[in-house]
């Protein structure tokens, strides 16, 4: 019993942060629009009784669903998240790869300071960050003044609000995610491998590709994933940096909710983004899985 | 080969003036700042020999096998393998492969995958490889666990992988760095003599590092004794034990008696005053010569001392004294005497018969002694 009150708690903990908001968005997702507040019909009232409740549940349909698949922009929507949070994370696992060998390469007393390089974005608001990549990207901006100033270019260059800038703030921001993991699966790297390996007739360079980077496989796997999934609903960096030219689908969720106040389009939107997330935060448990296994 | 009728020469290929060595180190020095690990040693090693190098730690034998196998470059003189000097050589273009002493196995590739890292990267053909990878795992009978992941094995087990690994590319010379170290103590006593086999069998040569001195005696065919960077003495096993050439080697391997004293007669014995209203000690004079009045120490090994109750008559060296202690190992006992003057002096006897009643107890008047062969005069 007291065992059955134990686990109990990190259940009803679920149930009551994850499982009951999620319900209401599905309820809302298969509701109808109307011009009230809140926005959206059937509400489920107890005060009429059990013909009250059956009424709500008739009230409920796929109408929303079936409006998703017929206007093509959602899916080309939910196409471009997928291709951007492919190539940015792609693009953060070169970027970060590199920075978390470096930092595992670095001195032993330099590493701690090294970490704290890599967190310390994290002390100031993440909305601050991305609005300072505004001024850093902009026409006026700092990377433009100093390649003009350089003569490397005559005219100004339109980074903000294009791809281009969205690419970068996701890189940007999420840069830390995949450096930890990678450099914790370094870090764990006995020297003596590497020295085996050379041993055993490798070039530092084959090395590498032999024993260090399968053996921080698991890191990189991890650092992926913390990147891949929140970056397929990010709002934030694509409605700042990326103009009306980025079309990701959490900007088309915003859009839904708060120009259209169109709820119920918008949480049918949300439930389709979780379901196509699920895939890849279960692969993700699967590895986690994986590597305790192989550790233990 | 064409058999010879003559008995079995004894292998001691370092008094053979015609053969050349495999590993020469030519006034090497090695220096990390200002710390020096190895102080201008100069050192032939011979093929097919089994050659370890026994110190405490940081006495530099770690240093010497990284600089033989690659990791190290010397800071002043050569090192030549097979005639050749090998301070430009690579350690991947060397022929001399290392067993690591935490064994270094690759965690993500299996048993059969790490014997075969080495033989892939001499791009030899599929067949080649699969063949000398079994003949491998026969050899360190581990054809059993081929598929298994080093976490799956035990301790001895991945301790003959590495051995495996390492031999699998019939380097001309195999480093083995402190292998046992992590075993428990029988197992590490069967896998000595293991790998005196498989040394024997592949003729492979070995060096080995190890602070153990009974597994440096019981495996090497020459034994380096360290201290500080430089080679205090380099013999045989059996000549370290009986012939050494200092107190720190005299000290360093086995239990041992140090008496210290002065030279009073040197003729083909030396006579050693050493304590007050106590005869003098009378030694065989080793390589060292002594002069009247030179600092003496002389050397004995517990095993070598007698204790009776009667004064013996065979010998100039008797002396008594009172038990202080007895140390009951199992099979032996070691008795510590005390002499009047202060010293102690270890005696042992094997207990070769069981249940007898012990013929000394503490605080018993006893006689040590020992004949004038048994010890060695050293000079410091």
């Amino acid at each position: 019993m007291r065992r059955f009150a134990l686990i109990s708690v990190p259940y009803i903990w679920l149930l009551a942060l994850f499982l009951v908001p999620f319900l209401i968005v599905i309820k809302i997702s298969l509701s109808d629009t109307v011009i009230s507040i809140p926005p959206y019909a059937p509400t489920l009232t107890f005060s009429e009784g059990w013909g009250g409740i059956v009424a709500f549940f008739k009230g409920l349909d796929f109408e929303t669903f079936e409006f998703l698949m017929s206007d093509d922009l959602y899916w080309k929507a939910y196409l471009s998240s997928l291709k951007i949070a492919s190539i940015a994370t792609f693009m953060t696992l070169l970027v970060g790869y590199p920075i978390a060998y470096g930092m595992t390469r670095a001195a032993p007393e330099w590493r701690p300071t090294l970490l704290m390089l890599v967190i310390l974005p994290f002390w100031t608001s993440f909305l601050i960050r991305v609005y300072a990549w505004m001024g850093i990207l902009g026409q006026e901006g700092l990377v433009n003044q100093a390649l003009l100033w350089l003569g490397l270019i005559d005219q100004p260059l339109v980074i903000l609000n294009t791809p281009t800038a969205v690419y970068i703030g996701i890189v940007y921001t999420y840069l830390p995610f995949m450096i930890l993991p990678i450099y914790s699966a370094l870090e764990k790297l006995d020297d003596s491998l590497l020295e085996a390996a050379e041993d055993l007739g490798c070039s530092k360079l084959s090395a590498f590709w032999l024993v260090t980077w399968p053996l921080s496989r698991n890191g990189i796997i991890a650092g992926c994933f913390l990147v891949f999934i929140p970056t397929l609903g990010e709002f934030v960096i694509p409605s700042l940096l990326g103009g009306s030219q980025t079309l990701m689908i959490g900007k088309v969720l915003w859009e839904e909710f708060f120009s259209n106040r169109d709820w119920p389009v918008a949480s049918a939107v949300a439930v389709i983004l979780l379901l196509i997330l699920i895939i890849p935060i279960v692969l993700f448990q699967r590895n986690e899985q994986k590597q305790r296994e192989a550790e233990g | 080969m064409v058999q010879v009728a003559t008995p079995k020469p004894v292998f001691a290929p370092w008094d053979d003036p015609t053969l050349a060595p495999l590993i020469q180190f030519k006034n090497v020095t090695k220096r990390f700042g200002d710390f020096v690990a190895i102080d201008d040693m100069t050192i032939d090693i011979y093929e097919r020999e089994f050659f370890a190098l026994l110190g405490p730690s940081g006495c530099g034998k770690t240093t010497m096998m990284r600089m033989l196998a690659g990791f190290e470059r010397p800071t002043e003189g050569k090192i030549f393998l097979g005639g050749q000097d090998i301070d430009a050589i690579p350690p991947n273009r060397r022929s001399v492969n290392m067993m690591f002493q935490s064994y270094a196995l690759f965690p993500h590739l299996s048993v059969w995958d790490n014997i075969a890292f080495g033989l892939r990267r001499q791009k030899l053909p599929k067949d080649a490889i699969s063949d000398r990878v079994n003949e491998m795992l026969r050899l360190t009978r581990l054809s059993k666990f081929a598929h298994r992941k080093p976490h799956q094995i035990s301790g001895g087990q991945r301790q003959r992988v590495a051995l495996a690994r390492s031999l699998a590319r019939a380097p001309k010379l195999l480093l083995l760095d402190e292998p046992l170290g992590a075993l428990d103590k029988k197992l590490r006593q069967e896998t000595q003599f293991e790998l005196m086999d498989i040394q024997e069998k592949t003729g492979t040569t070995f060096v080995i590092v190890t602070h153990d001195q009974e597994e440096a005696m019981t495996v090497a065919s020459r034994v380096a004794v360290m201290d500080e960077g430089v080679m205090v003495q380099v013999d045989t096993p059996a000549r370290i034990y009986e012939a050494p050439n200092s107190v720190y080697v005299a000290d360093f391997i086995g239990d041992v008696n140090i008496i210290e004293g002065r030279a009073t007669q040197t003729d083909e014995n030396v006579h050693i005053v050493w304590a007050e209203g106590q005869p003098n000690i009378v030694g065989t004079a080793t390589d060292a010569s002594f002069g009247v009045g030179d600092a003496v120490h002389f050397a004995i090994r517990p095993e070598k001392v007698s204790i009776s109750a009667e004064k013996p008559a065979d010998t100039p060296n008797a002396f008594e004294g009172k038990i202080l202690d007895i140390a009951y190992l199992g099979n032996i006992s070691t008795y510590y005497v005390k002499m009047p003057s202060g010293q102690t002096i270890k005696a042992q006897t094997a207990n070769t018969r069981r249940l007898s009643r012990r013929d000394f107890t503490w605080d018993d008047s006893v006689w040590v002694s020992f004949t004038t062969t048994a010890g060695v005069c050293l000079k410091g």
